[in-house]
């Protein structure tokens, strides 16, 4: 068997500031050798792969699909190191009961954690199962081939893995050290494998937790109040209870819900019971109009995350810019739902949860129950984009089944639920201030974010972190919020430019009041803050009269993101100090994710209205660097889709609110990109086969903006540093 | 009350009181969970059902509006996949998260079934009552203009 180079730490330099912290405490280094990926806290091979007496593989990861295919390309990795076809490998994902915990699938690191885990442990089973059929042939293992299952002696003799099971013992821990294969003879990874889960998508295939039918299903709902913090002072619940249907009124303190036979009949018996309730309602909203100097004047842990001092500057020309970011709903297509069943003392919750292991640990604080009794399953929901209402109705349902115990209750959130209740992506103010020295090129960059935290997620804070658990008549409370550390970061997530100038400073205001409710929105701080650098990089060019890509390309030395940067240009046909005529422009966004994960350039085209005020994307390019591409239809999608969606959030994407409460409670108070508004996408990957595989399903957001706020500028000579390029702000920007 | 209709070329009903919206009657009462609930005041697409042969929105169609009609939804498109919009689905790998798709799926085979070869402005402008939050959109034009083209 060919040994490839192989050099292991290219798997765990993803890690970054772990790998760090790791290194630095001897006592650990001693204790466990370092295992790459999610191997390092699920370190049996079994937890991840068990073969069959027939010769196949059950495959396990804590990855959930979320419609990003990750369940496929996982598969497509252990596959190709097990060397079994696809139709030999069934994989199962996301289950307390059954697989390894990955945490969240979340932060774009599905490919980089689990893909890992998967590849080095397929490989290691792989060494395993012809190191038994040397023994069983009386040959040196390196004297065998290996495919589909089979190993097979040069004299033409065969075993089948399921031949060997009986002596194969997976029940050790990993060591990593069989190399995977090449990517030379990769034949699975790489190729645009179709996805399992798409049949049943296009054909009404059961595919959904909102799909799940048990026998004995109830259905239920539940009563928000008018605001947070409210409660409940009086119900009048005596006529809902004797409604059609109605099989129970579930009241704890100001939690609030009702369980009946059928959907339509809980649907009636919510709005019922709604006009049967009485709040005090809680304290008032912020001001919509003075938010932004509400969230800079909260108290702030302020951290200077990045500093470089050089030679000092003298003589530049200084420029100063301030951006905001609104508050962002995930606005998931399907709202958010999950099934509960209390049986015999034990909770098995269906759900769309990002993590049901964190899920889990909510759930036994909020039920006051071991987690040991309680099982998550994720099942599909529509996509999520990050923290929506997922968790929360998980613990509503868990909250409803326990009060009919033995039959499963199906909570469906409303519309208005999913707008009104959700965690928000976090309203955001950035401040960039810069000097220009006479060469033209940056000499001193300072930026600051203001932020609350991007994640409020199950057990990212002490104290509980789903919904109803802070409504009941004990209630439970978050505990304070965190930011995870630079690299990756929260609301300073990529504030860190990629750029090198010669005098940075950048600082992290981390706000942790948080008048209205928030977490992870897809990106999280990143397409705040790549909005932001990235339009100051423009102004900045503008300034020294200098062509946006070649005064990026003057500031960067990193080849990869040079590479996408000209990639893209070219594609576009990008010409050198391309003028705007006055409703049509051109603008570009570089960014790479996380400054760990995918490299991405965005050129778009921006055409507007001025009368109205309308802007639109007819058409935006993209180049885009991966490492190690594993399916690239699906990276191609996610980029694609990433973009469309970020010019959604661009051009019109802001939750509403007033005093007295949130505004947005359908697609008619929260606007978003329909078709007919849809830019016309390309995309070029660059296969990079020897570097590691990069996250990429939240690459291109923050691009995306900055080149159709830069495209705006260009085409309009008129910069608008507020989001979105809503009709009334780009109006009132022509006075 | 009864309300008698047929689904997918077969006999149907419901004793669902007649405000019902007939989402409900689908996925619960029949048990078709392929159409979807999106948001229950048409304004996303998701629920996208035909009724005697033109799309409608089944979170607002009242059962008594259904009575003696004829119903499809996305199970009743072909019995195994080879519609040609659901080939065409395929062949362009259109889905991301899937949830729209139903919706986008019925949307699309009401435009062909009056207008079989489209241009792409007639189907983004047909299409344009369907929500898709993950950004499929230009993989469903494509899509279109594939089953149009390959029938």
């Amino acid at each position: 068997m060919n040994v490839p180079s192989f050099n292991r730490r290219e798997f765990t330099t993803g890690l970054g500031a772990l790998v760090v912290a790791f290194s630095l405490d001897p006592k650990l280094a001693l204790a466990q050798e370092r295992l790459p990926g999610s191997l390092q806290n699920n370190r049996k091979l079994d937890a991840w792969i068990r073969i069959g007496a027939n010769g196949s593989a059950t495959v396990f990861t804590g990855k959930v699909e979320l419609g990003q295919g990750i369940v496929t390309a996982l598969a497509q990795i252990a596959a190709e190191e097990l060397e079994l076809p696809l139709a030999r490998i069934r994989m199962i994902s996301g289950d307390t009961g059954q697989t390894p915990n990955e945490g969240q699938t979340a932060g774009s690191q599905s490919i980089e954690n689990s893909g890992t885990a998967l590849r080095m442990a397929a490989a290691e089973v792989r060494g395993m199962l012809i190191d038994l059929a040397a023994k069983r042939l009386a040959l040196a293992a390196d004297q065998l081939s290996v495919s589909d299952g089979i190993i097979a002696a040069p004299d033409g003799r065969k075993v089948g893995y399921g031949e060997l099971v009986a002596n194969l013992d997976l029940g050790r821990e990993a060591n990593a050290k069989t190399p995977p294969k090449p990517a030379a003879s990769h034949k699975l990874v790489g190729k645009p494998i179709a996805r399992f889960d798409i049949p049943a998508k296009v054909t009404g295939g059961a595919a959904y937790v909102q799909d799940l039918r048990f026998p004995g299903m109830l259905h239920g709902r539940v009563v928000r109040p008018p605001r947070y913090g409210s409660k409940l002072e009086s119900l009048d619940d005596i006529a809902v209870k004797n409604m059609p249907g109605v099989v129970a009124v579930v009241r704890d303190g100001s939690f609030l819900g009702v369980v009946a036979a059928r959907e339509e009949q809980a649907i009636k018996a919510r709005a019922a019971l709604r006009n049967a309730a009485k709040w005090a309602p809680g304290p008032e909203l912020p001001d919509p109009a003075r938010v932004f100097d509400v969230i800079r004047s909260l108290p702030s842990k302020d951290s200077t995350i990045a500093v470089k001092s050089g030679s000092p500057v003298t003589g530049a020309r200084t420029f100063e810019a301030l951006y905001t970011k609104p508050y962002m709903s995930h606005g998931s297509i399907g709202p958010s739902c999950a099934l509960a069943e209390f049986k015999d003392g034990k909770m098995t919750v269906w759900t769309h949860s990002q993590g049901v292991f964190p899920l889990r640990a909510e759930l036994a604080k909020t039920l006051n129950m071991p987690a040991a009794a309680i099982r998550c399953v994720h099942t599909e929901g529509a996509g999520c984009y990050g923290h929506n209402g997922a968790d929360d109705v998980a613990a509503d349902a868990a909250l409803l089944a326990r009060a009919v115990p033995g039959r499963p209750v199906r909570l469906q959130w409303m519309r208005d639920d999913e707008f009104g209740w959700e965690p928000y992506g976090p309203a955001m103010v950035m401040r960039a201030k810069a000097a220009l020295g006479s060469d033209g090129k940056i000499a001193d960059w300072e930026y600051e974010v203001w932020s609350n935290s991007h994640s409020t997620r199950p057990q990212s804070t002490s104290g509980t972190n789903v919904l109803p658990a802070w409504y009941l008549a004990e209630p439970q409370r978050m505990g304070p919020p965190t930011s995870p550390p630079q690299p990756a970061g929260g609301g300073d997530r990529n504030a860190i430019p990629l750029y090198e100038f010669p005098n940075q400073r950048v600082i992290h205001h981390f706000v942790q009041d948080m008048p209205i409710r928030v977490s992870a929105l897809r990106t999280l701080g990143a397409y705040a803050n790549v909005f932001a650098l990235e339009s100051f990089m423009d102004e900045l060019a503008s300034a020294a009269g200098a062509d946006p890509v070649a005064f990026r390309l003057a500031h960067l030395t990193d080849p990869r993101a040079r590479a996408v940067i000209e990639t893209v240009a070219r594609k576009a046909g990008w010409t050198g100090n391309q003028k705007g005529d006055g409703t049509r422009g051109r603008g570009i966004g570089f960014a790479k994710y996380k400054n760990l994960a995918t490299y991405v350039a965005v050129v778009a085209d921006v055409e507007l209205d001025r009368t109205s005020g309308v802007v639109r994307v007819p058409r935006a390019w993209a180049a885009v660097d991966s490492g190690l591409i594993i399916n690239p239809d699906g990276l191609a999608n996610q980029i694609e889709g990433g973009i469309v969606q970020s010019v959604s959030w661009t051009l019109m994407e802001e939750v509403r609110f007033d005093k007295n409460g949130i505004l947005a409670r359908d697609w008619a108070s929260y606007s978003v990109l329909t078709m007919s508004d849809a830019p016309k996408v390309e995309v070029e990957l660059i296969n990079r086969p020897n570097e590691r595989p990069l996250g990429a399903g939240e690459a291109s957001q923050g691009p995306t903006v900055a080149a159709v706020v830069n495209a705006f500028a260009n085409a309009t000579g008129k910069r608008i540093r507020d989001l979105p390029l809503k009709p009334e702000r780009v109006r009132a920007a022509f006075g | 009350m009864t309300t008698n209709f047929t689904v997918n070329g077969r006999a149907a009903s419901t004793d669902a009181p007649s405000s019902t919206p007939l989402l409900w009657v689908i996925r619960e009462g029949l048990k078709l969970t392929g159409t979807k609930f999106g948001c229950g005041t048409g304004l996303c697409g998701a629920c996208t059902v035909h009724i005697d042969g033109k799309r409608a929105f089944s979170c607002q169609t009242q059962v008594s509006e259904v009575a003696g009609k004829s119903i499809t939804t996305i199970e009743g498109l072909s019995a195994d996949s080879s519609h040609p919009l659901q080939k065409a689905w395929l062949a362009e790998r259109v889905p991301q998260c899937g949830y729209c798709q139903s919706g986008q799926i019925m949307s699309a085979a009401d435009l062909l079934k009056q207008n079989p070869k489209p241009t792409r402005e007639q189907i983004v402008a047909h299409m344009s009552t369907n929500l898709c939050r993950c950004g499929t959109y230009q993989r469903i034009v494509r899509a279109v203009e594939r089953a149009a083209r390959e029938g």
